[in-house]
């Protein structure tokens, strides 16, 4: 686990983090890359703060990035490296999460 | 048998259920309490996970006082009632309920069962609402109190309700870039009904102060506004409407929380064998439930959200309500003097209720624009013109015939988020009412539950 300061959101996060800027930081991975969320970060928010998906639709050539985000709609199952899927509206992130997410081939 | 050795389950930890487990602990019960969060609050007093807290009053304004003493029965109430979180009941049969808690399954039995289980926002589609970055606007409520994140780092609001101002306010409280706050509901129903309203008048108070404050620091409400939709080629890009004199407009966003309205979620109340009314100022079926709090199955009681959209604070009077209905079935007296007392508290909330949705009718012309390329259903993607189709060439004219043909509300969600808005379109290309073609029936389970723990 790192400390200090990290690097600013990306430009193609989608969400904006207003407080707990300085909250402890946890290590995860979004296919394979190194990323960083905080303490207390549901997964949704520690994935959407790096980039604006979660996952691909699977019955259309779409992404998706959660919709409710209270555990009703279903829409952001995330799937880890080990194959087992999460909501992740309802799942906090953990050290050495491995989330791996689908792109859409041009 | 003492009343004390009854099983008494109480489903949703919101402010209903909290209520209804104060009281009947008071009278010596040990009632368990289930809830899906990590923590007790519900939806409305919901609270940050651990290690994101912050100050409440903060995150719940005028009502912090009320959230905190909520937040704290818990604590209070101790080894008074048996309370399991991140808990799911995934089914309900005869009076045992089928349960998820960590992975593993088990039942329990209840001889009676107390139903709190809330409301979700109210979903009309509109072109672009599956575009990342379109959420509720629950959702970027939720995003705000419980993780301290804006949806976006421009965020446009939409709404046809009170939770409209409310959420703007917050978000520009907190700082967060507000590029429109759009409201699709007339101005004028809001001035007519301004009497009415002013019977609750801290609430009214309440609302008018957001909608102020918002319009004097440059974000005022657009009454009034006639179509919506999300442009963008793989997020959201901007928000287009027409506005209330039909001109159109656009801003560029990468965030849209957009809803229209309150549901209940009475899933379990419909597994339990509960009988359902339809109710048409909110245009929707919902469990049958006397002022009492009884449902029409005995053993089964009914509070808060999930069987009635009232709000936090009648939510939890309809939870000690029930409570002491529950309490006095099970033979032990209760004190009439406090039943009277609630049912009067009741009654000053109806006419502001009825108010209240006078002055954010339904959005009919909303409906009227969804065309066939929409989609209904974000779980499966079936489009608003195959549901036509059902109708046009299969003669569907019920929700569950409109369900058997094109596979609506078979989703994950299990048509909680496509239910109200295919009855809108049935109910219209069938030129029939919402009243008639009814409601999806519920299957178990009510949320996804891994497969190995079912079979």
């Amino acid at each position: 686990m790192s400390t200090g300061l990290s690097a600013p959101a990306p430009a193609s996060a989608l969400f904006h983090r207003l407080s707990r800027r300085d909250a402890p930081e946890i290590a995860f991975t979004i296919n394979g890359e190194a990323v960083t969320a905080r303490e207390g970060d549901l997964l949704v928010t520690a994935i959407l703060t790096h980039r604006a998906t979660l996952r691909k639709f699977e019955f259309g050539a779409d992404m998706r990035a959660g919709y409710c985000l209270m555990g009703a709609c279903q829409d952001c199952w995330v799937t880890l490296s080990d194959g087992s899927r999460v909501r992740a509206c309802t799942t906090l992130v953990s050290p050495g999460m491995a989330v791996v997410i689908d792109e859409i081939k041009p | 048998m003492t009343i004390k050795d009854k099983s008494v389950v109480v489903i949703g930890a919101g402010p209903a259920g909290l209520r209804a487990v104060e009281a009947l602990s008071k009278a010596g019960l040990r009632p368990i309490l289930i809830d899906e969060a990590p923590l007790p609050g519900g939806q409305i007093y919901r609270q940050p996970p651990v290690g994101a807290r912050r100050d409440p009053k903060s995150l719940y304004g005028f009502e912090a006082t009320k959230a905190s003493d909520l937040h704290g029965l818990i604590v209070r109430l101790g080894d008074q009632i048996d309370y399991r979180p991140e808990t799911l009941v995934w089914g309900i049969e005869g009076h045992r309920l089928d349960i998820l808690s960590n992975g593993q399954f088990s039942q329990i039995s209840f001889d009676a069962l107390i139903l709190s289980t809330g409301a979700m926002d109210r979903v009309i589609p509109f072109p672009g609402w599956t575009l990342p970055g379109a959420f509720t606007l629950g959702a970027a409520q939720i995003a705000l109190k419980s993780q301290g994140v804006a949806i976006g780092r421009r965020v446009a609001l939409v709404g046809a309700g009170p939770l409209l101002p409310l959420v703007a306010y917050q978000y520009w409280k907190a700082g967060a870039t507000l590029c429109a706050v759009l409201d699709v509901t007339p101005f004028s129903p809001k001035v007519y009904n301004l009497l009415r309203l002013m019977r609750k008048p801290g609430t009214f108070a309440k609302g008018l102060w957001y909608t102020l404050r918002l319009a004097l620091a440059g974000h005022p409400i657009q009454s009034g506004v006639r179509a919506i939709r999300a442009e963008g080629a793989d997020r959201v890009e901007a928000l287009v409407w027409i506005d209330v004199s039909g001109k159109e407009r656009r801003v560029e966003v990468d965030a849209i929380g957009a809803s229209f309205g309150l549901k209940s979620e009475a899933q379990l109340a419909d597994l339990a064998g509960c009988r359902f009314v339809f109710d048409a100022k909110s245009r929707q079926w919902q469990p049958e439930r006397t002022p009492e709090g009884r449902s029409t199955v005995p053993g089964i009681y009914l509070a808060g959200d999930g069987s009635g959209i009232g709000g936090a604070d009648v939510a939890e009077l309809t939870g000690e309500m029930a409570a002491l209905s529950l309490i006095e079935d099970l033979g032990q007296p209760v004190e009439k003097a406090r039943i009277q007392d609630l049912a009067k508290q009741l009654d000053t909330y109806a006419p502001f209720r009825t108010a209240l949705e006078a002055a954010y009718p339904f959005p009919h012309h909303l409906i009227d624009q969804i065309d066939d390329s929409v989609m209904i259903c974000r779980c499966e993607g079936m489009t608003a013109g195959q549901l036509r189709q059902a109708v046009s060439q299969r003669g569907a004219t019920e929700m569950n015939r409109l369900k058997a043909l094109t596979r609506i509300g078979m989703g994950r969600c299990q048509g909680r988020v496509c239910g109200p808005a295919a009855a809108e379109v049935l109910a219209r290309e069938a030129k029939s009412t919402i009243e008639a073609v009814g409601r999806l029936r519920c299957n178990p389970p009510v949320k996804p539950i891994p497969v190995r723990e079912v079979f």
